[in-house]
């Protein structure tokens, strides 16, 4: 496997929708070429960092706007 | 996937709120608030249109809620109307000028990795969470935004590649694409933070990428 196969088959392998065949000839190709593992595992990361830090607070006073906007709306609730 | 006869949580929410209690809605907001918020700010890079794009997709889902279908999720139906309130907001803010994020971006940057520095062990901790939270905006904010929006959907919401592609009105072939192309460029980008500290003799590629590193083509 080159490094370009390997790339194309980057997302696949960690989102885990690779068969376990393939998963190991991927592993192979990590075990033996340190720049694809450097990028399968920095890339891991990125996705990591992004999923578990919040970016944007949520402003203070959204929540009880969002409440008055619906009961605003409601028929029933008058 | 769990429980595919169990029905979602949401299902018996919603039920409650088209039987007229409307508490019932307010526990789907503050389930919901901060994705829609964050969707929506990822969408327009702006605070106050993201407030109220909140403010519309949660009143619009609540006025719609009767055609809500059970099949599909609240969740990712609540995401689609964020989805496009945002857009809609985007095209009043820029007017004449039209935005899209379903053109594909014609664009080879990132879809080939250059710098393949290996990064510090838990490399966030060099930074403080304003300083990191900062690094990550300004990163993510640099991606085009047919890119950006599919990162978002699929690895920071969670939506599965179906979801993201029926969300954005994608094929599954361009959201894959878009997808691994927005991974490698924030990776990219990231490295320029996160790379081990080095002296000089860095492994950083030259605008040819692979073939010169030892790379195989």
């Amino acid at each position: 496997m080159t490094c370009t196969e390997f790339l194309a088959l980057l997302d696949d392998l960690i989102d885990g929708t690779v068969s376990p065949e393939l998963r190991t000839e991927l592993q192979a190709h990590l075990g033996r070429c340190g720049h694809c593992e450097v990028i399968y595992n920095t890339t891991r990361k990125t996705i990591e960092i992004y999923r578990s830090h919040e970016i944007y607070d949520l402003p203070a006073g959204l929540r009880e706007r969002l409440h008055s906007a619906i009961m605003a709306r409601c028929k029933k609730c008058s | 996937m769990a429980g595919e006869f169990e029905p979602h949580p949401d299902v018996a929410l919603v039920e409650r709120v088209r039987g007229g209690d409307v508490s019932a809605y307010d526990s789907l907001v503050r389930k919901y608030e901060r994705q829609v918020f964050r969707i929506a700010q990822h969408i327009t890079q702006n605070r106050e249109d993201a407030e109220d794009v909140t403010q519309d997709a949660f009143l619009k889902a609540y006025e719609k809620l009767e055609q809500f279908q059970g099949n599909s999720k609240f969740y990712t139906w609540l995401v689609r109307i964020a989805v496009n309130e945002s857009l809609m907001r985007l095209r009043k803010r820029r007017t004449g000028k039209m935005v899209s994020i379903d053109e594909d971006v014609e664009t080879e940057e990132g879809s080939v990795p250059r710098d393949l520095a290996d990064w510090a062990p838990n490399p966030e901790q060099n930074y403080n969470q304003a300083e990191l939270a900062e690094i990550l905006r300004k990163t993510i904010q640099g991606l085009p935004p047919g890119f950006r929006i599919v990162f978002v959907l699929r690895d920071v919401e969670g939506l599965s590649t179906e979801e993201t592609a029926e969300t954005l009105g994608l094929s599954v072939p361009a959201v894959k694409s878009r997808l691994l192309r927005a991974r490698l460029q924030l990776r990219e980008r990231l490295s320029r933070y996160f790379r081990r500290k080095k002296g000089p003799s860095e492994t950083r590629l030259g605008k040819t990428g692979l073939g010169e590193t030892g790379m195989e083509k």
